[in-house]
């Protein structure tokens, strides 16, 4: 099990097994999201209370999911770069980054488009969780920038590193404090006590979806982090080798 | 005299770097005042922009001081480091025998007797010319105070992490505004809910736990921070 892990740490080992790897998470991904996507608009039923709006949450919650899960995961490997020096994990953390604020505006795009005809504004700064999802927008934009601004790889790593870490302790915090501040969202439906409050034809698409979106995430993550790799190890010479013989 | 009798304490070294840091500061007032007259100038735009009804002034006026504070703050982060940085003197920390988050502490201490004491101090003119009556006053003097500690620490990390970049203050708010957000919400919602008679209690506890917990966790960070910027 170690050494399978420690194999994978290696750039050019990692580079080989995410090319087998992306497949297996693109296609049940697709097939998974089109499910989703038929059932979610045909079959799931009409809200009783929101109509037809409510679809959006086949985005919206597998979005503000994913935008949370992208910032533990930078976190984390940013962590274990910092701590163990592995280099592999660094590039992930840099990879992730981009993918979890984009997911963060697809959620805050997503739900300021179900606000609309909810609660009659597009934006609607009395709901906490939309307004945390901004901070942590803006939490993704300093990590980048940061990031962006330093032109020596290995510093701009553990830089960041220890940036995604503060933050990452904050992030709890800023969630609770916005809580206090004022709240208006909808009370949470999917994770609570005695189960999820929704019908089985409208919770079942919902669960695919979450599903194909962390398929799809993770192969978007695997092909982000393989071009991190070949840029950052473009001069050695297994990268060298890999491309005169022409092969992947 | 054994080599070791010849290393400050930890204590010793930080306070070092305080009264060393205090004395720069007293030989350039400027560095201390500047963010001063900031903070009263952009407290004095929101009156201007709003218009003079006090209803409104009162209303507005924890939320207009908590933000001009939480700027004139940052103003001063930026230098935080950089003469140090520019003179050699981190580097003489770097390589002391001493704990470097140590002696981050001292100069988050600094800073916050420099900049974040003053602006409590500084507050309360300001905040009469916001109507706000005495009682009021007295809680945002608090909020400030335990608030700009938080501040002062939170931006060491900041800093830290920019020393030595030339992209100046832009990046350094762009990293420390968002982390930030919880010290705004207590410390502007608490002034706002007493104005209206609420209690007081619930705000000055989370502004003081977060004040310690940031104390206690931050100075390691800004000694990592400090490593890696200066490697």
């Amino acid at each position: 099990m170690w050494k399978f892990i420690h194999k994978l740490a290696s750039p050019p080992h990692f580079f080989r097994i995410a090319a087998y790897i992306i497949p297996w998470l693109v296609v049940p991904g697709l097939l998974l999201v089109g499910y989703a996507t038929y059932a979610g608009l045909f079959l799931a039923p009409a809200d009783y209370q929101q109509g037809d709006a409510f679809r959006i949450i086949y985005v919206h919650v597998p979005s503000a999911y994913l935008s949370m899960m992208a910032y533990m995961i930078m976190a984390v490997s940013a962590g274990i770069g910092l701590i163990w020096r592995i280099k592999l994990s660094h590039a992930v953390a840099a990879a992730a980054a981009p993918l979890g604020a984009w997911f963060t505006f697809l959620a805050l795009a997503t739900g300021s488009i179900w606000g609309k005809p909810m609660w009659g504004t597009w934006w609607e700064w009395g709901d906490p969780r939309l307004t945390s999802e901004l901070i942590m927008l803006f939490l993704y934009f300093g990590y980048m920038a940061l990031r962006g601004a330093i032109d020596d790889t290995a510093k701009a790593d553990k830089s960041s590193a220890v940036l995604a870490l503060v933050g990452a302790v904050n992030v709890p915090i800023i969630h609770f404090s916005v809580e206090w501040w004022s709240s208006l969202h909808q009370g949470p439906t999917l994770v609570k006590e005695g189960g999820p409050a929704m019908d089985p034809a409208m919770l079942y698409p919902l669960l695919a979806m979450i599903l194909g979106f962390t398929f799809l995430f993770g192969a978007l993550l695997l092909r982000r982090v393989r071009a991190e790799v070949l840029f950052r190890e473009r001069r050695t010479r297994w990268v060298k080798e890999m491309i005169l013989s022409g092969g992947q | 005299m054994t080599e070791h009798d010849e290393i400050p304490s930890m204590f010793s070294g930080m306070l070092g770097i305080i009264r060393r840091d205090l004395l720069l500061a007293w030989k350039r007032p400027g560095d201390v005042l500047n963010p001063l007259f900031f903070f009263a100038m952009v407290a004095a735009l929101f009156p201007l922009a709003i218009g003079p009804s006090p209803e409104q002034l009162q209303f507005s006026g924890p939320a207009v001081l908590w933000v001009a504070a939480l700027l004139a703050m940052l103003l001063s982060l930026n230098s935080l480091f950089l003469s140090d940085y520019e003179d050699g003197s981190l580097d003489q920390m770097l390589v002391s025998p001493l704990p470097l988050s140590a002696l981050a502490l001292g100069k988050s201490i600094t800073h916050w007797l420099t900049s974040g004491l003053p602006l409590v101090l500084v507050s309360p003119i300001v905040a009469i010319t916001f109507q706000m009556p005495l009682s009021v006053i007295g809680v945002l003097m608090l909020t400030l105070m335990l608030g700009t500690i938080s501040l002062s620490m939170l931006g060491s990390v900041g800093a830290a992490l920019t020393v030595g970049l030339h992209r100046g203050t832009a990046l350094l708010s762009l990293l420390i505004l968002p982390m930030a957000m919880p010290v705004l919400i207590f410390g502007a919602r608490t002034v706002s809910l007493v104005a209206a008679g609420d209690g007081v209690a619930g705000g000055l506890y989370f502004l003081g736990a977060y004040a310690v917990l940031v104390l206690s966790f931050i100075p390691f960070a800004t000694a990592a921070a400090l490593r890696i910027s200066n490697e």
